[in-house]
C-alpha cells in the first residue's frame, strides 16, 4: 500500500494552532485510533505548533510547515519553522525551562510531547530553524467503536 | 473559547468552554485580569466543566492567574475537570499548589 501523507503551510499566526492539531488527528483518523490516542496526538502537535508560534520568529510571522505521514501503523509528524532556531536543545527539553516566563510560558511543551509521543526528536541550526519530528505507533486493537470509547471517557469523568 | 463569569460574594468563577491554548489563552488572560482587578475577590474558582482541550500553554495561564490571586493573599480552585484536561494537569503537578476538585 502506497504510504500516505499531508503537508499543512502555515503563517506562524497563534490562530492557526487549533487549526493544524485537529487537522493532523482527523489526517490520523484512517488508522481508527482511540480517543485517547488522538488527544495525545493532538496535544503534542500543539505544543510543537506553538513552540514554533511563539520561539521561530520572535515579533515577525514567518511560516511553519507541518508534514504528517503514515507508515504502516506509526504516524510521523514533523513541524518546522524557518526561524532563530533553538541555542541549546538539550536545555530547551528540560522540564520547566522557558526563556520566556514572562509570557506565562509553563515550560513544559517538550516534556508533554515526550509522554505522549513515542519519539521525538529534534533537529535546530541557529538562523536556519528548527525541526520537531514525533512518532507514534497506533495501537492495533480490539475492534471498539468510536462510540463506545466516548460514552467510556464521559462516564470516568 | 468562551468565558463566563459567575459572581458570589468574594467568590469569582470562571467557567471556561472549548479549547485552552496560547491563542485562546492570551485573550482569556486580558478578560480574566480585568475583572480580577476588583480586589474584593477572596477566591477564584476555574469551572472546567465545558473545556475540551488544553495544553502547556493552558496550563500557563492558570499558573499565571494562581500568581495574580496569590498576591494579595486570595485561593484559587480548580473544579470540574474531564478526564482528558485532568491527564495534563497531573502531569503537570499543578495540584501541588492548587487545590484541584
Amino acid at each position: 500500500m502506497h504510504n500516505n501523507y499531508v503537508f499543512i503551510r502555515i503563517p506562524s499566526l497563534s490562530v492557526n494552532e487549533s487549526f493544524t492539531r485537529a487537522a493532523v488527528a482527523a489526517f490520523c483518523s484512517s488508522l481508527n485510533p482511540t480517543v485517547n490516542e488522538i488527544t495525545e496526538i493532538k496535544t503534542a502537535v500543539s505544543e510543537a505548533v506553538t513552540n514554533a508560534v511563539v520561539h521561530a520568529y520572535e515579533d515577525k510571522i514567518g511560516e511553519i510547515e507541518i508534514q504528517c505521514r503514515i507508515k504502516g501503523r506509526v504516524v510521523e509528524i514533523i513541524v518546522e519553522d524557518f526561524g532563530c532556531g533553538i541555542e541549546d536543545v538539550e536545555k530547551a527539553r528540560e522540564p520547566l525551562f522557558t526563556t520566556k516566563p514572562e509570557l506565562e510560558r509553563s515550560g513544559m511543551g517538550f516534556s508533554v510531547m515526550e509522554s505522549f509521543m513515542d519519539e521525538v526528536i529534534v533537529l535546530s541550526e541557529k538562523n536556519v530553524g528548527t525541526k520537531v519530528i514525533l512518532r507514534k505507533k497506533i495501537s492495533e486493537k480490539k475492534q471498539k467503536s468510536l462510540n463506545e470509547e466516548i460514552d467510556e471517557s464521559s462516564e470516568e469523568e | 473559547m468562551n468565558i463566563n463569569f459567575v459572581e458570589t460574594g468574594q467568590v469569582l468563577t470562571i467557567k471556561l468552554k472549548g479549547e485552552l491554548d496560547h491563542h485562546s489563552a492570551e485573550a482569556a488572560r486580558v478578560l480574566v485580569d480585568e475583572k480580577i482587578k476588583n480586589e474584593k475577590y477572596s477566591k477564584l474558582v476555574i469551572d472546567l466543566k465545558g473545556l475540551d482541550f488544553i495544553d502547556s500553554s493552558g496550563i500557563g495561564f492558570v499558573i499565571g492567574r494562581y500568581k495574580v490571586i496569590r498576591k494579595r493573599k486570595g485561593v484559587i480552585e480548580i473544579v470540574n475537570a474531564g478526564k482528558k484536561v485532568r491527564k495534563i494537569l497531573d502531569m503537570s503537578g499543578i495540584g501541588k499548589i492548587i487545590n484541584i476538585k
